[in-house]
C-alpha cells in the first residue's frame, strides 16, 4: 500500500505521518506543494503544520495550491483522503469537509492527550476500531473549536459524517472532555461520501507504545484494510 | 543624510569607554567613522565578546573523549552520541528585549538559538527553557509571563520544534527583569558538522532570508545595559519580530544546501547581524570579507549603513558558497521561494571592507574586531548581606506542630507558584511533534528519542544504514535563592540537581550548557556573586564529566531597585543506554514499596537542610540561611548507584527531592501522572517516618552482615538531638530521591543502596487513594484528588 503526505512550505508533521505509515509496514512518500500530480499512491494524508505560516486563516493560503487542485480531484474519483490537525483546516477551507475551526475557546494552544469515541464505525476511517473502544491520541492546536451551523449539522447527523468526538473516560461527551469548545465535542468529520475524512488530534503521533499510545494506528490500519479490500476486488 | 561627528557623548552612546576607544584607534590607525563605531560598539558589548567573563569561563571543563566541536569554536559544541552520530546543544538569553516586549522578545528567543543548532548542520529535535519572572500576584508580572509563554509557544509550535521541558520559578528580585533563557538540541552525522569560517578566496558570499529593516538595531548592545525606567519606551525599537514560518524555510533550505556539499562556510545572522556574521567568519577563515551593502535586500527605502550593518532583522543566514556552484544553490533558495542575494566575496586581505553607494563605509580587520575585544578583570568582593545570611539560625522558628499545621503547610507549598505544576505553561508548547518524546514534561527530566528519520538528510542516503534508537533525556536546573545565599554553593547544586534528574530518568551526563544570568559586573559584589557561581558550576560539570559545550552570559540584568538572584541555569543532556532504562517521577502500582535513597536530614547542617528552603519562604516569609551542603562525592555516589539500580530493573519509578523537600517530591508521586486531559492517574501511599523522629534505636537487622560492609546509618545520629518535623518534611538536603519496586525487590535495592555506600531505607508503600505520613506521634492524610487539584491549577488559578 502506498500512501502520499503532502509537503507545504512549514508542514511539520509531515515527516511523522511517514514514519507512521512506515512504521505499519507500509510505503510512505512526500508531495511537495508545487506538484501538479499525486502520483500513484492509494492514500493521501495532508499532515499537521503550519502549511504557509497561516497568516491569513489556518489552512487558508494552502487550498490555492497546485496540490491542493490534484487532491481535489483523487477525492472525487473516491481516493481516500485524510487531514489531520493543520490538515484537517486545509480540508476544510478548501471545500473537502464542511464546517470549519476556529480558535480554541479557551484562547490558548492546547497540547496533551485526549480520548476520543468513534460515533461511526462503517467508514474506511474506523471500521477497524473496535466499538467499545476509546482512542488516546494527542492533541496540538490552537484552532482546533470545530464549528457549523445548524444545517450543515444536521447533514452532518443524518449523514453520519461526525466520525470522532472528545469524551471522557465513560466515553461521555462531557464538556470538561472537550479541549477545544468544539460544538458537539466534535474532533473529526468525513465527507458525504466517507472518503474524506479530517480529525484535530494526531494519531500519527500514537503510533508507538513508546510514545505512550498506539491508538492512532486503528485509524490508519481501517485505511489500510478497506484498501486492501478494494484492490482485491479490483483483481477478482 | 550626512553622518554625525564621532565626539565622547557619541561614544560614551555606544557603551565604549575611553580607552577602548583609543584601543579602536591604535587597532585602525586612524579615528572610525559612525558606521565603524557602531561596529565597534556591538562587537565589544558584552554580548559577543565575553569582556568581563572570559578569564572566568576558562574554569570550565571543555573536554571529554565525547567532545567534537569545543566550546567557543563555533555557533555551538557538538558531542559523539556513537554509532556515528552526534548531538549539538546550546542555550541562549533573551531577557531583556523579553521584559521589553515579552511576546517577540522570547519568540525571537527561541528563534535565535534554533539557528545557533542549524547552523551546526544538525536538525533540531527538540527545545526546552527556563524562565524567572517576579512575584505572580503583580499584573505586570502576569503581563511578562503570559506574553513570553506565548511567544515561546507561537515560535516554537509554528517551526515545529518540540520544547519538552523547562522551569519556571517566580521571586520579586526578578521583578521588572525576567529571564528567558532558550535551549535547543539537534542530532546529525559526523561528516555532516557544519563551519561557520570564510573560507576559499573568491568565494561568494550570499545573504539568505528576509530583508533587512530597522527592528533589532544594535539588540546585542542593549542586552548588555542596566534595565532602567524608561528601557520599555526607549528600546522597544530594539527588540526583533519573529518570523517562525520563514525560519522554518530557512532551516530546511540551509540542510539541504549544506548537503550538496557547496557551502563552504555558513553563520546565521544573530546578536549584531551582518556585523557578527561576516568578522566571525573572516576571523575563523583566517580570511577577508567585502560587502556591498546596495546588494542587501532592504525593507525600507534609505536604509544607512549603521542601519544596515547592526539590524538584528531575525531568520537571516550568511553563506559562504564554493565558487563555480552557485546555480545549485540558487535553486535550493528558489525552491523554498526564499529571497536571497550575493552580497560579497572572500578576500585575503584580512580586512572587513564594507561598501555602499560606490563609497568604503567601513574598513577594519576581522580578526582584531572578532578577538581583540578588551577583556576586564573585574573586582571581586564578598557581598555584605552574607555576613547576615550565615549568622542565620533556627532559633525562633517554632517547628509544625501537630497534622492541621502539617497539612497546611504541604498545600501551601503545592500551590506556591515555584513549586506548582507548571501544565499551565507546558499544555501552550507543542511537546510531541516530531514522534520523538517519550517521556513528556512533568517528570524529573524529559526523554526523547533519536531515530533514523530525525537526522537531517544525506545524499549519501545509504538505505543500509541501520542504529538502534538512541535516547536522550535533558533537564534545566537552577536555585537562584540557594545561589543568592551562597553562589558557590548555588552553583554546585545548580550542577548536581541536573544530574539527578537526569539519573532519576535513566540517563549518565554527557554534556552541559550553561546561561549564567547576573547582575552589573561594575559592581565588585555582583561580579564577586558570578565568579563564585562558574566556581561551583565547573567543580559540579567536572564532577559529573559533563563539559559545557557552550553556553551564555547575560549580564546587567537588574531592576531600578537592585540585581537579580544570581541565576545560572544550568542544562544537561544525558544518555540512556536502552529503552527499558527509561524511568519516570509517577508511583505505578499499588502494593510497590517506597524507598528512600539518601540520608534523611543532613545532620552535620546546623540549619538541616532549611537554609534557602521554599518552606521558609513559603511559611516564614523569609530568604535567608546558608543553602544546604552539597558534597560532590555523595552526589556522584548516590547517581552512580541510582543508575546502576534501573539499569539493572525492578526500580519502577524515581523522583529527587528538590524544592519543598521530601514531601513535597512524595506527594508529586501520587499527583503528576496525567495521562489525559482532566483525568489524571492518581494513586495514594502510605509513609512511616516516625522512626526518623523518635531517637529511640532502629531494631537491628536479623543478619549482622550489613553492618560487616559498614551499613551507612540511614537514621539520623544521635549526635542531632532535636531533629526538626518540618526539617524532616520539607528540608531540602541534598542528594535524595525516591524510588519504588514491587514488594519483593526491595530489600534488593536497599541492600544494594548501602553495599554502594548510599544510606536507604523503605519508607512505606503505595497504595490506596489518600497520601498519609506518620511523622513522631503525629499522622497526616491527604486525598490524592485534592493535592492534585492544589497543584495542578495552581498557576490557571493565579493568572485567572
Amino acid at each position: 500500500m502506498k500512501f502520499g503526505v503532502l509537503q507545504f512550505p512549514a508542514s511539520n508533521c509531515d515527516q511523522d505521518a511517514i514514519h507512521a505509515i512506515r512504521h505499519l509496514g507500509h510505503e510512505a512518500d512526500y508531495i511537495w506543494h508545487k506538484e501538479e500530480s499525486v502520483g500513484d499512491v492509494q492514500a493521501i494524508v495532508v499532515p499537521g503544520g503550519f502549511s504557509y505560516g497561516d497568516y491569513l486563516r489556518c489552512g487558508a493560503i494552502a487550498q490555492f495550491s497546485p496540490v491542493m487542485q490534484a487532491v481535489k480531484k483523487f477525492a472525487e474519483d473516491g481516493g481516500f483522503v485524510i487531514g489531520i490537525c493543520n490538515g484537517f483546516q486545509v480540508l476544510c477551507e478548501s471545500g473537502l469537509l464542511p464546517g470549519a475551526l476556529v480558535r480554541n475557546k479557551a484562547l490558548k494552544f492546547r497540547c496533551e492527550h485526549v480520548l476520543l469515541k468513534t460515533a461511526n464505525h462503517k467508514t474506511p476511517f474506523t471500521a477497524g476500531t473496535p466499538h467499545d473502544k476509546l482512542l488516546r491520541i494527542p492533541i496540538a492546536h490552537g484552532e482546533g473549536c470545530y464549528f457549523a451551523d445548524d444545517e450543515t449539522l444536521k447533514k452532518l447527523k443524518d449523514n453520519h459524517q461526525i466520525l470522532w468526538q472528545y469524551a471522557d473516560s465513560n466515553g461521555e461527551l462531557t464538556d470538561a472532555a472537550n479541549p477545544n469548545g468544539s460544538i458537539n465535542n466534535i474532533a473529526g468529520v468525513s465527507n458525504a461520501t466517507h472518503n474524506v475524512a479530517g480529525l484535530m488530534p494526531h494519531p500519527e503521533r500514537a503510533c508507538e507504545s513508546l510514545l505512550d499510545s498506539a491508538d492512532g494506528n486503528l485509524i490508519f490500519e481501517s485505511m489500510i484494510a478497506k484498501l486492501a479490500g478494494v484492490s482485491e476486488a479490483a483483481v477478482a | 543624510m550626512p553622518e554625525p561627528a564621532i565626539t565622547p557623548e557619541l561614544v560614551a552612546e555606544h557603551n565604549l569607554t575611553a580607552e577602548e576607544y583609543e584601543k579602536i584607534k591604535e587597532i585602525l590607525g586612524r579615528e572610525p567613522n559612525y558606521t565603524e563605531l557602531g561596529i565597534f560598539s556591538v562587537m565589544w558589548s558584552e554580548h559577543c565578546s565575553y569582556k568581563n567573563t572570559r578569564p572566568l569561563l576558562k574554569g570550565f571543563p571543555t573536554k571529554s573523549p565525547k567532545v567534537l566541536v569545543p566550546a567557543g569554536e563555533e555557533n555551538a559544541g557538538v558531542l559523539d552520541i556513537g554509532d556515528g552520530l552526534a548531538i549539538s546543544f546550546k542555550i541562549e538569553s533573551h531577557n531583556h528585549p523579553s521584559a521589553v516586549e515579552p511576546f517577540q522578545g522570547a519568540a525571537t528567543g527561541v528563534g535565535g538559538i534554533l539557528r545557533d543548532i542549524f547552523t551546526m548542520g544538525a536538525r533540531p529535535i527538540a527545545a526546552m527553557n527556563s524562565l524567572r519572572f517576579g512575584d505572580i500576584s503583580n499584573p505586570e508580572v502576569r503581563r511578562l509571563f503570559s506574553g513570553v509563554v506565548s511567544g515561546i509557544a507561537h515560535y516554537g509550535n509554528c517551526f515545529g520544534i518540540p520544547t519538552v521541558a523547562g522551569e519556571v520559578y517566580f521571586d520579586k528580585s526578578y521583578e521588572g527583569n525576567p529571564l528567558v533563557n532558550a535551549f535547543c538540541l539537534g542530532v546529525l552525522r559526523h561528516e555532516q558538522i557544519a563551519r561557520g569560517a570564510a573560507k576559499g578566496i573568491g568565494n561568494p558570499v550570499f545573504y539568505v532570508g528576509p530583508a533587512t529593516g530597522r527592528d533589532g538595531l544594535a539588540g546585542a548592545a542593549f542586552a548588555s545595559q542596566d534595565l532602567t525606567e524608561d528601557s520599555q519606551e526607549q528600546q522597544r525599537g530594539s527588540v526583533q519580530v519573529g518570523d517562525p514560518f520563514m525560519e522554518k524555510l530557512v532551516c530546511e533550505a540551509c540542510l539541504e544546501l549544506l548537503d550538496t556539499g557547496a557551502v563552504a562556510g555558513i553563520q546565521d545572522m544573530g546578536a549584531a547581524g551582518l556585523t557578527c556574521s561576516t568578522c566571525e567568519t573572516a576571523a575563523r577563515g583566517g580570511t577577508g570579507i567585502e560587502l556591498d551593502l546596495d546588494k542587501v535586500p532592504q525593507r525600507g527605502p534609505d536604509m544607512t549603513s549603521y542601519e544596515l550593518m547592526l539590524s538584528e532583522s531575525q531568520e537571516r543566514m550568511l553563506i559562504i558558497v564554493e565558487k563555480g556552484r552557485e546555480d545549485e544553490v540558487k535553486r535550493i533558495f528558489d525552491k523554498w521561494d526564499l529571497p536571497w542575494a550575493q552580497v560579497g566575496v572572500v578576500t585575503d586581505t584580512g580586512q572587513m571592507v564594507v561598501k555602499h553607494k560606490g563609497e568604503i563605509v567601513a574598513d577594519m580587520p576581522a580578526a582584531k574586531l572578532a578577538d581583540d575585544a578588551p577583556i576586564y578583570h573585574r573586582e571581586a568582593r564578598e557581598p555584605k548581606y552574607l555576613k547576615n545570611v550565615r549568622a542565620f539560625t533556627l532559633d525562633g522558628f517554632s517547628d509544625l506542630d501537630g497534622s492541621d499545621a502539617i497539612n497546611e503547610t504541604l498545600n501551601k507549598l503545592l500551590a506556591w507558584p515555584s513549586i506548582a505544576s507548571k501544565n499551565w505553561v507546558f499544555r501552550q508548547y507543542d511537546f510531541q511533534v516530531r514522534n520523538g518524546t517519550c517521556l513528556i514534561p512533568g517528570s524529573d527530566a524529559a526523554v526523547i528519542r533519536v531515530k533514523k528519520d530525525s537526522m537531517p538528510k544525506s545524499k549519501n542516503d545509504d538505505p543500509d544504514e541501520t542504529f538502534d534508537d538512541k535516547f536522550l533525556a535533558l533537564t534545566s536546573d537552577c536555585n537562584g535563592a540557594y545561589t543568592y545565599l551562597d553562589p558557590y554553593v548555588g552553583g554546585k547544586i545548580a550542577v548536581t540537581e541536573a544530574a539527578r534528574n537526569l539519573a532519576c530518568s535513566g540517563a549518565l551526563p554527557i554534556g552541559s550548557t550553561d546561561n549564567l544570568n547576573f547582575g552589573n559586573p561594575h559592581n565588585p559584589e555582583l561580579f564577586w556573586q558570578l565568579k563564585e557561581a562558574v566556581r561551583g558550576l565547573a567543580e559540579g560539570c567536572s564532577a559529573f564529566e559533563a563539559p559545557v559545550t557552550g553556553g551564555n552570559v547575560s549580564l546587567y540584568n537588574q531592576n531600578p531597585d537592585g540585581a537579580i538572584d544570581p541565576t545560572p541555569t544550568m542544562s544537561m543532556v544525558g544518555l540512556i543506554e536502552c529503552e527499558g532504562d527509561i524511568t519516570s517521577q509517577w508511583f505505578k502500582d499499588e502494593g510497590d514499596a517506597i524507598i528512600l535513597l539518601g540520608e534523611p536530614v543532613d545532620s552535620e547542617d546546623k540549619l538541616q537542610g532549611l537554609g534557602g528552603s521554599a518552606y521558609l519562604q513559603v511559611s516564614h516569609d523569609t530568604k535567608s540561611g546558608t543553602p544546604p551542603r552539597c558534597e560532590l562525592d555523595d552526589a556522584r555516589k548516590l547517581n552512580t548507584t541510582l543508575l546502576g539500580l534501573i539499569q539493572a530493573g525492578g526500580v519502577k519509578s524515581a523522583h529527587d527531592c528538590s524544592e519543598g523537600g521530601l514531601l513535597v517530591a512524595l506527594a508529586e508521586c501520587c499527583i503528576s501522572n496525567n495521562p489525559t486531559r482532566e483525568t489524571p492517574a492518581l494513586i495514594g501511599a502510605s509513609i512511616d517516618l516516625s522512626d526518623q523522629t523518635d531517637q529511640s534505636d532502629e531494631p537491628k537487622a536479623a543478619d549482622s552482615e550489613s553492618d560487616a560492609i559498614g551499613e551507612p546509618n540511614s537514621k539520623l545520629p544521635s549526635s542531632t538531638p532535636h531533629l526538626r518535623t518540618d526539617a524532616l518534611l520539607f528540608g531540602e538536603t541534598q542528594h535524595r530521591v525516591i524510588v519504588t519496586c514491587s514488594d519483593p525487590e526491595a530489600a534488593k535495592i536497599t541492600d544494594r543502596a548501602k553495599l554502594m555506600g548510599v544510606p536507604a531505607k523503605r519508607i512505606g508503600t503505595v497504595g490506596g487513594e489518600n497520601l498519609t505520613i506518620k511523622s513522631g506521634d503525629t499522622e497526616t492524610t491527604w486525598s490524592t484528588t485534592n493535592l492534585h487539584d492544589t497543584w495542578w491549577n495552581a498557576i490557571d488559578r493565579a493568572m485567572a
